[in-house]
């Protein structure tokens, strides 16, 4: 079983917390200790909004093992409103209604169980934006 | 740094292989490449695979294969690149004889997949991603590009039936090759109606779980002429990476390791684009294969379906590819497929190739890609 990989990644799974480089502003995530672009280091932390749109998807029919019972699901990359692309599905959201572009924001679903014994894997989604509740009661 | 030829290759049919263990694979390709070189040592082994530990429950691979193929004592080593394993292990073996370390090298890339059922196969395929920001999110190979498919149709307006070419293509190239995994041709409807994976690809988009193994012989250009009738020089070996993850990447509709490493093989073998009369592409889906015609200098960004549809790509075309059937027909087990390319594309400027021959062919170029682009191989073969 492999705990620690999990456990390791928490603040990412749950917060979506990545860094901005500081020397050139660029927001990664996932952390690293080198940004990619500048080539400098990077250790500020960012949590990020969670806000998005989504810049492409699938819908996966034929799922690797682990992710039987989840099939069918749609898995996407989201570009977040801070600049960086993320891997992650989609939850809350018919497949058809599903289109490049459309805004979405991150919730905490259950990743995947690894059965009676194992461990229950928590972590990003992102599903459509909801509907805000209409801002004014009757009035 | 001396000049470095192919006088030997060997290979094994493609498919699903229940009887024949991965030593055994691995063993025919090489002392059928042997053979072919009529040599009986060589120095040194090196083996191209990406899974014998997961797929094939195999480690210490290489040294195992020597033993197997009667070369017990010799230097072997086993080198990963995942989907690209088998022409980097051609790559260190470029570099042994290149820089005067080894006179006689053998390579062999060999997959074993079908020990595991399908599912468990897509899991360890996945280990090649990024197993904390890409595979726990049950993304699979296939759905990794069949995201990349659907940008490129949305971004470039590509209508799907364009991809159709791609696969007519390898599986009409692979009727005649006696070591395809599917040698029967495929019409437009059968893609077209095809059932979904992970849309919007679907079964005759994506090339096919094998088992496989193929070698090559390599020596030093200056002795070649004295032990082959036909040796073919490896004129450019060149690899360049990118990030793994699709999503660490600035702009995921250009293969940037593609086009790196294409760059600069022609710059070593001192030709162009133009002067490539067969590609051995990565056509693992052929949104690869538009992406790779793309980043190689072949298409503008946005144009490498054309190439199909216009039909440039067949064996009479501007730009042959997948001559003998392509990773779609002949088969994708993973590291060997790189040897695959090499041993189809020495047979093509040898002028053995059969009905698949392109007529006249002087260079060609292989290219090996691993993951969705992390890595990337080209050998341009002069021959």
């Amino acid at each position: 079983m492999r705990l620690a990989p999990h456990w390791r990644v928490r603040a990412q799974r749950y917060q979506l917390r990545g860094e901005v480089c500081e020397c050139c502003g660029r927001h990664l995530f996932p952390p690293r200790d080198v940004c990619p672009s500048c080539h400098q280091p990077a250790n500020e932390p960012f949590p990020f909004s969670g806000e998005g749109t989504v810049y492409s998807y699938s819908t996966v029919y034929e799922p690797p093992r682990g992710y039987e019972q989840y099939a069918p699901y749609t898995v996407a990359l989201v570009r977040l409103k801070e600049g960086p692309l993320v891997t992650a599905q989609l939850t809350d959201v018919d497949p058809e209604q599903v289109h490049i572009g459309m805004p979405v924001e991150m919730v905490t679903r259950v990743l995947r169980e690894e059965g009676e014994e194992g461990i229950i894997i928590y972590g990003y989604k992102f599903r459509p934006v909801l509907e805000r509740a209409a801002a004014s009661p009757a009035q | 740094m001396q000049s470095v030829s192919i006088i030997g290759i060997g290979q094994t049919p493609v498919g699903e292989q229940w009887d024949v263990s991965i030593r055994d694979l691995a063993s025919r390709a090489v002392i059928a490449a042997l053979k072919d070189a009529g040599i009986d040592r060589p120095d040194a082994l090196y083996v191209g695979n990406m899974l014998s530990g997961p797929l094939a429950a195999q480690e210490q691979l290489a040294t195992l294969i020597a033993d197997w193929s009667g070369l017990r004592g010799v230097e072997a080593l086993k080198v990963e690149a995942a989907c690209a394993s088998g022409a980097a292990a051609l790559r260190v073996g470029y570099m042994a004889v290149a820089s005067g370390l080894h006179d006689l090298v053998v390579v062999c890339g060999v997959e074993k997949m079908t020990d595991l059922d399908g599912e468990e196969a897509t899991i360890a395929l996945m280990t090649a991603a990024d197993a904390d920001y890409e595979a726990i999110h049950g993304t699979t190979f296939i759905s990794l590009n069949a995201m990349l498919m659907r940008r490129y149709m949305e971004e470039y307006k590509v209508p799907y039936e364009a991809f159709a070419g791609f696969p007519v293509n390898s599986h009409a190239n692979a009727v005649h090759n006696p070591n395809a995994m599917f040698r029967q041709a495929i019409d437009r409807d059968t893609f077209l109606n095809a059932r979904m994976i992970a849309d919007p690809i679907n079964l005759f988009d994506s090339a096919p779980i094998s088992d496989g193994a193929a070698a090559v012989v390599l020596c030093s250009t200056e002795r070649a002429r004295e032990l082959h009738r036909h040796p073919v020089r490896i004129a450019a070996s060149s690899i360049a990476t990118d990030s793994v993850a699709l999503h660490d990447r600035h702009d995921p509709l250009f293969l940037s390791a593609v086009y790196s490493s294409a760059m600069k093989a022609y710059q070593q073998a001192g030709i162009g684009p133009e002067d490539i009369d067969l590609f051995e592409l990565h056509d693992a889906f052929s949104i690869i294969s538009a992406l790779s015609l793309e980043a190689s200098g072949f298409a503008p960004r946005g144009q490498g379906t054309r190439l199909a549809v216009e039909g440039e790509i067949g064996l009479q075309g501007r730009i042959p590819i997948a001559t003998m059937g392509g990773l779609k027909a002949r088969g994708h087990p993973v590291g060997a497929t790189g040897i695959y390319q090499v041993v189809e594309a020495v047979l093509q400027l040898r002028g053995e190739a059969g009905k698949n021959q392109v007529q006249g062919a002087h260079w060609a170029m292989t290219q090996n890609v691993g993951g969705v682009g992390g890595t990337a191989i080209t050998h341009i073969l002069e021959g």
